[in-house]
């Protein structure tokens, strides 16, 4: 279920992309792309803009609806000058309205737009900078600020702009573009760093430098985009564009010369028929929706918290045949976790969990939570808390020791930590390390896991108790998503800091195509550039700004919100989300959308056939009786049957509305699977349907008296 | 044996020998074509004509090579023409008047051979053989050179260029090749030989081939004819083996010195289909997949078979009382070919650019005419003219990736090259010119009053006609529906236009397309690329056939052979 549309979406509820569709599955499900759903009531609504576009500057835009606009015209005007011809007035008014559903699919998709952009505008409220100059501060409106302005903020204050966190730390509500209600931690240095104007500081106070000037901010940017302002025509687009309007000339020669040659066949016809019979056969159906698809494709990715910068983005993304992905928070959940216990010889397995559990009580890392979560899991030892030994006293982990423990008053001792660390603990005690530890730790990173030692010195006397093995945890699903990515024929390769081993091990159990250990920004870098050398489309998410180069070298280059300014420049994507697993969803929606554009142009020029047998006969049959035969849908009356197709024609725009706005159904499937269905769907059917629809119309225009 | 069967029979043998010929000849004109090579003979004509067959050429360049030999050729065969009659060779021949030289020109320079007059009458035997005979060669050699380029944006990858095949030095530094190398060699290896082979096969059936003059025959109903003699035979295979067409007699292949008997018949509708299927092969060779060829071949040969299908069957199966009496639509075929003979014939003869005719097609049922028509109307692609047709199917193939591409959700490519803007753009342009040509050339007819006034018949036959002679003009086919007095000074000079335009700008947009496709570096393949050697891609591919080119002319079809076979 998606938000409702019409209303203002997400930012006002705040319940947003929790219920987005598929937006928050990380791994599993189908991977099936939704859409928002279509409600009827946006057709009134979006009416008197569908009434506006009519102008014929904006017609233009679109080959083929202009050529319909010009015979609605034309009709028109002959039905003025022939009153009494009740089929001129009805060609002309079905045109008119084939005119008005294309419009009104355009308006119906620019809606949805124009309603979050609404949303958007309200948090844009002008507000006050704190400019810091010299050594005081002064009030000034946000819109005088320049990039390069440093600017204090404070709980409760707005920040006025884009910009970087040069000091302080604060907690930031970014419900205004996210929709997330809960805050973020936005601090100076590092990959949090970045604030958006719109957004409201909570607690603290920091310093801000501006890095956008007014009107070029994040929210502005965000507002034009899903307004459609910004929309440009997409590679295939233009090239769908150039072949639709071939066949519109094709088909304006096909009917401009038919005059001549019903003349010299002694059957004249009306400008009317010429005229409805030209519009029946140019691809109106796809002309109609064509814009529409484009800007329900970016909606869509709106509506999965993505913004993209440029459509040329989505389709690209609908292209890409390699996906790097960060294996930390991307393919597993971000932190090693503890799954067992290896005793050396001579140590109980129980013995060891619970040393291993004492010891990591006071290890707030989540790590050390894992260790005690395992050891309740898998022993059943209860958590203790660190009250409940008295005397005790506790060795928290820190970074430098890399170790924690505790020390009870009877002098025993335990430690759990780093290998190095706990292996110098035991020998400044004049303990040793057998070999057996060796062994289990020489195992554990075979197998791509980390070993944490536990150890305890008792009365005077250190060893080794054995080895907590530390692992990557694979998220669920992702081994079955990647799957369907490599039968989509996207390869997949895992990026990771790790040794190569440990990201083999990693990698294996993901069952991602490749990896790229022990990964430098540079080596990201030299890995996209060798692939776009063989002519392969990337897609990458980054947050940090050293992936910044690598974001502006992708074909794709997703930036999650939270990260730096630099990596949103740099990237042509953005998740307000800041879910890498997102990109999977991406290259579906880009897929897509060039998918509802081939298919409604197949059906569209499929419906040709079955016009052709509901006018040709009705044109002709009276001057060569033998065409009569052409009749298969034993249509009513000529003029009946070329009304009729006419209508169709009008009301199956209205019909895929829905469609359009929506998207064809995408399921990953090989290419060749993809083409049967949707030859079989949309190239079959299309030439079907009219013969279905046509008839039907047909049989309604027959009941109405005085016709035929 | 029923006449249906030997029908049947004959298609089959016909299947076999064409089979049995594919793939040493598609295999050794991709050898032709991507050779390094130079012959003496080859050598020589170079350096006579002064061009660098190692010469890189970019597609304007090759293009203006194409552009300035046809022209020399159209003035060339001209002045031939009006100047006939002083020269020696030609005793007794008049020149020609200048529309007539124009149409006949145009008409050969542009593989058409469209004839407005009768060769026996009006042009002396040196025209025939030293201008008619030598552009049957290089005309249809310039149709492969063209198609070779083509196929050479495809296959081109960095470093290499044009030929695939591994272990051998890439020949053609250029991104198209060399159009004076491939015109030559067309010539000398490809055309000359399989010529010369046919043309013995052809003597040996009993065609004619001599110097000696007048011949005097009997006539059936008494009395005496008397037929000059000439290079009929050889003449004959090389107007069928470059889809050529032009007869040396006014009855051309329904002549008995031409094509004396059945089996001297079933010989040249081989000849005519042999290079244009052998060139899907040569193409799947020189882009390194042959399963591409065959994917191409077998969208040609399905469009082939059903039209042969559908011809057999409204030839034999046609209502009336006349044609059961017959055993089906007799009239205007040669008893000595028979109804099957002559379907598959036609079906052949227009579905290629050739325009040979054994039997008259105005005398066809009105939708065995029809059936014609639209062969031609679908651009000739199936298989189309020498080179002519591999790149009409391939630029329609393109237009197919389009939409499939779309439909899979990827950017469109084929044999991995992107099909952007630039791209559809050339291929828009390629299928507009001969829609536009055709109609709009009948529509001016029909709505003057002299060019009207040609037909023999009235109504849809007589539209018919006239519709026949444009769509044969503008697409290079050169066959004649019969019934039109062509010969007039509207015809010849629209025509010729018409042929002109329908042979030389698709083949701006088909060279312009070809250098876009080598510019661009591959896109590797995945399980998301469309595989383009798939039933489901060929069918596709004669869908948008059908549908692309099919769907304009449904409007003038109605009102010619439609009207006219849906009478009865």
């Amino acid at each position: 279920m998606s938000t409702p549309t019409v209303t203002p979406p997400r930012t006002e509820t705040g319940a947003s992309h929790s219920d987005a569709p598929a937006g928050h599955r990380p791994g599993g499900g189908t991977g099936r792309i939704g859409g928002g759903l279509f409600d009827p009531r946006q057709l009134l609504t979006s009416f008197p803009d569908a009434v506006r576009k009519l102008d014929p500057r904006v017609m233009a835009k679109s080959p083929v609806m202009f050529v319909v606009e010009i015979g609605s015209v034309l009709t028109t005007v002959l039905a003025v000058l022939n009153p009494g011809d009740w089929f001129g007035w009805a060609i002309a008014a079905w045109l008119w309205l084939t005119t008005l559903f294309a419009n009104l699919a355009e308006a119906v998709a620019e809606g949805r737009g124009k309603a979050q952009a609404a949303t958007l505008r309200r948090t844009r409220t002008d507000t006050v900078a704190r400019r810091i100059t010299g050594p005081d501060e002064e009030r000034i409106a946000g819109t005088e600020l320049r990039v390069g302005d440093l600017v204090v903020c404070e709980a409760g204050d707005v920040v006025p702009g884009d910009g970087d966190v040069v000091d302080g730390v604060a907690s930031v509500d970014e419900s205004a573009i996210t929709g997330e209600s809960a805050p973020v931690i936005r601090e100076s240095g590092g990959d949090r760093s970045a604030v958006t104007g719109g957004t409201k500081v909570l607690s603290d106070r920091i310093v801000v430098r501006i890095t956008a000037e007014p009107g070029a901010t994040f929210i502005d940017r965000m507002i034009s985009l899903v307004e459609g302002a910004a929309r440009q025509r997409t590679p295939n687009e233009i090239a769908l564009n150039i072949l639709l309007a071939s066949l519109t000339v094709v088909f304006l020669l096909a009917v401009v010369t038919l005059q001549p040659f019903a003349t010299y066949a002694g059957a004249p016809q009306s400008m009317v028929v010429l005229v409805a019979l030209l519009v029946c056969l140019i691809p109106t159906t796809i002309g109609a929706l064509l814009s529409a698809i484009g800007i329900a494709g970016m909606d869509r990715l709106v509506q999965r918290n993505v913004l993209a910068v440029s459509g040329r983005a989505v389709e690209a993304a609908g292209d890409v045949s390699t996906l790097l992905l960060d294996k930390t928070g991307t393919i597993t959940l971000g932190n090693r976790q503890a799954v067992e216990f290896l005793p050396v010889r001579g140590v109980a397995e129980n013995e060891l969990a619970d040393a291993a559990q004492l010891s990591s009580l006071a290890d707030e890392t989540p790590e050390g939570r894992s260790v005690v979560v395992l050891a309740k899991e898998r022993y059943g030892l209860r958590e203790r808390h660190q009250g409940e030994l008295t005397h005790a006293e506790w060795v928290a982990f820190t970074a430098q020791t890399r170790m924690s423990g505790v020390d009870t008053t009877d002098g025993h001792k335990v430690r759990k930590g780093a290998t190095g660390s706990v292996a110098a603990w035991v020998h400044e005690r004049g303990g040793s390390v057998c070999e057996d530890v060796r062994t289990l730790t020489d195992r554990i990173s075979a197998a791509g896991g980390t070993p944490l030692l536990v150890a305890e010195e008792n009365r005077g006397t250190a060893r080794v108790l054995g080895v907590i093995h530390l692992k990557d945890v694979v998220k669920e699903g992702m081994r079955e998503r990647f799957e369907e990515l490599r039968r989509m024929g996207i390869r997949t390769v895992m990026i990771t800091g790790d040794n190569p081993l440990t990201a083999k091990a990693i990698a294996d159990e993901a069952g991602v195509d490749d990896f790229l250990a022990e990964a430098t920004p540079e080596d990201k870098m030299a890995l996209i550039r060798r692939e776009q050398a063989d002519g392969t489309l990337v897609a990458m998410t980054g947050d940090g700004t050293n992936d910044a180069p690598a974001l502006a070298q992708a074909d794709v280059g997703v930036a999650m919100n939270t990260g730096t300014s630099a990596a949103k420049e740099a990237g042509n994507m953005v998740d307000l989300d800041s879910d890498p697993t997102k990109l999977i969803e991406i290259v579906g929606i880009g897929k897509q959308l060039l998918i509802t554009r081939g298919a409604l142009t197949t059906f569209s020029i499929a419906n040709d056939v079955a016009k052709y047998f509901a006018i040709i006969p009705a044109m002709f049959a009276v001057a060569h009786p033998g065409l009569d035969k052409l009749n298969i849908m034993d249509l009513h009356s000529p003029q009946s049957a070329i009304l009729a197709a006419v209508i169709f024609n009008a009301l199956v725009i209205v019909a895929l509305v829905p469609l359009a706005l929506r998207g064809v159904r995408y399921r990953p499937m090989s290419a060749d699977r993809m083409l049967r269905r949707n030859l079989g769907l949309y190239g079959l059917g299309g030439l079907i349907a009219p013969f279905l629809g046509i008839k039907a119309i047909d049989l309604l225009l027959s009941l109405i008296p005085g016709n035929g | 044996m029923s006449p249906v069967l030997a029908g049947v029979l004959q298609f089959l043998a016909l299947l076999a020998a064409l089979a049995l010929a594919y793939r040493p000849l598609g295999d050794y004109m991709a050898r032709v074509y991507c050779s390094s090579r130079h012959l003496w003979v080859e050598k020589w004509i170079y350096r006579a004509v002064g061009a660098d067959p190692s010469a890189e050429m970019r597609w304007p360049a090759y293009l203006r090579g194409v552009l300035a030999f046809s022209l020399a050729g159209v003035l060339f065969l001209y002045l031939l023409q009006r100047v006939q009659g002083v020269l020696p060779g030609s005793p007794g021949f008049a020149p020609i008047d200048p529309d007539q030289a124009f149409n006949t020109a145009a008409s050969f320079v542009t593989n058409t051979n469209w004839q407005s007059y009768a060769g026996e009458q009006a042009m002396g035997r040196l025209v025939q053989t030293c201008g008619l005979a030598v552009q049957n060669f290089v005309s249809a050699a310039v149709g492969m050179a063209v198609a070779v380029a083509l196929v050479r944006g495809f296959a081109a990858r960095p470093g290499t260029r044009g030929c695939a095949r591994t272990g051998e030095a890439p020949s053609h530094t250029g991104p198209l090749g060399n159009f004076w190398a491939d015109l030559v060699r067309g010539v000398v290896r490809i055309l000359i030989p399989l010529s010369v082979l046919g043309a013995l096969v052809l003597v040996a059936c009993g065609a004619l081939q001599n110097f000696s003059g007048l011949h005097e025959v009997g006539q059936f109903g008494g009395g005496v004819q008397q037929w000059h003699g000439g290079a009929v035979a050889s003449q004959e295979a090389i107007k069928e083996l470059g889809t050529n067409g032009g007869g040396y007699y006014n009855a051309n292949s329904a002549h008995p010195y031409e094509n004396p008997n059945g089996l001297s018949n079933l010989f040249e509708i081989f000849l005519i289909l042999l290079i244009p299927f052998a060139l899907t092969r040569t193409f799947g060779r020189m882009t390194g997949s042959v399963r591409q060829g065959y994917a191409i071949l077998a969208a040609m040969a399905t469009i082939w078979t059903v039209f042969t299908a559908l011809m057999m069957w409204t030839e034999f199966a046609h209502h009336g009382p006349a044609f059961e009496a017959a055993g089906g639509a007799t009239e205007g075929k040669e008893t000595r070919f028979g109804i099957a003979g002559s379907a598959i014939f036609s079906v052949a003869t227009t579905l290629t650019s050739t325009g040979a005719v054994n039997s008259f097609h105005s005398s066809y049922t009105g939708l065995g005419g029809g059936l014609d028509l639209l062969g031609m109307q679908l651009g000739e692609v199936a298989p189309g003219g020498v080179g002519s047709g591999l790149y009409g199917m391939l630029v329609m193939a393109i237009v197919a990736v389009f939409l499939a591409g779309l439909m899979v959700g990827r950017t469109p490519e084929y044999l991995g090259k992107k099909i952007g803007t630039r791209q559809i753009k050339f291929a828009a342009c390629y299928f507009l010119i001969t829609p536009a040509l055709v109609l709009g050339f009948t529509a001016a007819a029909v709505a003057l009053p002299t060019p009207g006034g040609s037909t023999l018949n009235p109504g849809p036959h007589g539209f018919s006609e006239i519709l026949y002679a444009y769509t044969s003009g503008a697409n290079n086919n050169g066959s004649a529906f019969g019934g039109l007095s062509a010969d007039t000074e509207w015809f010849n000079t629209t025509l010729g236009i018409a042929m002109m335009l329908g042979r030389f700008l698709p083949m701006v947009f088909v060279l312009a397309l070809a250098g876009s496709l080598a510019g661009q570096g591959p896109v590797p393949q995945t399980a998301g690329t469309l595989r383009t050697h798939k039933p489901l891609f060929t069918g596709l591919l004669v869908g948008t056939v059908m549908i692309v080119t099919g769907l304009t002319y449904f409007p003038a079809l109605a009102l010619g052979p439609l009207a006219e076979g849906l009478a009865s």
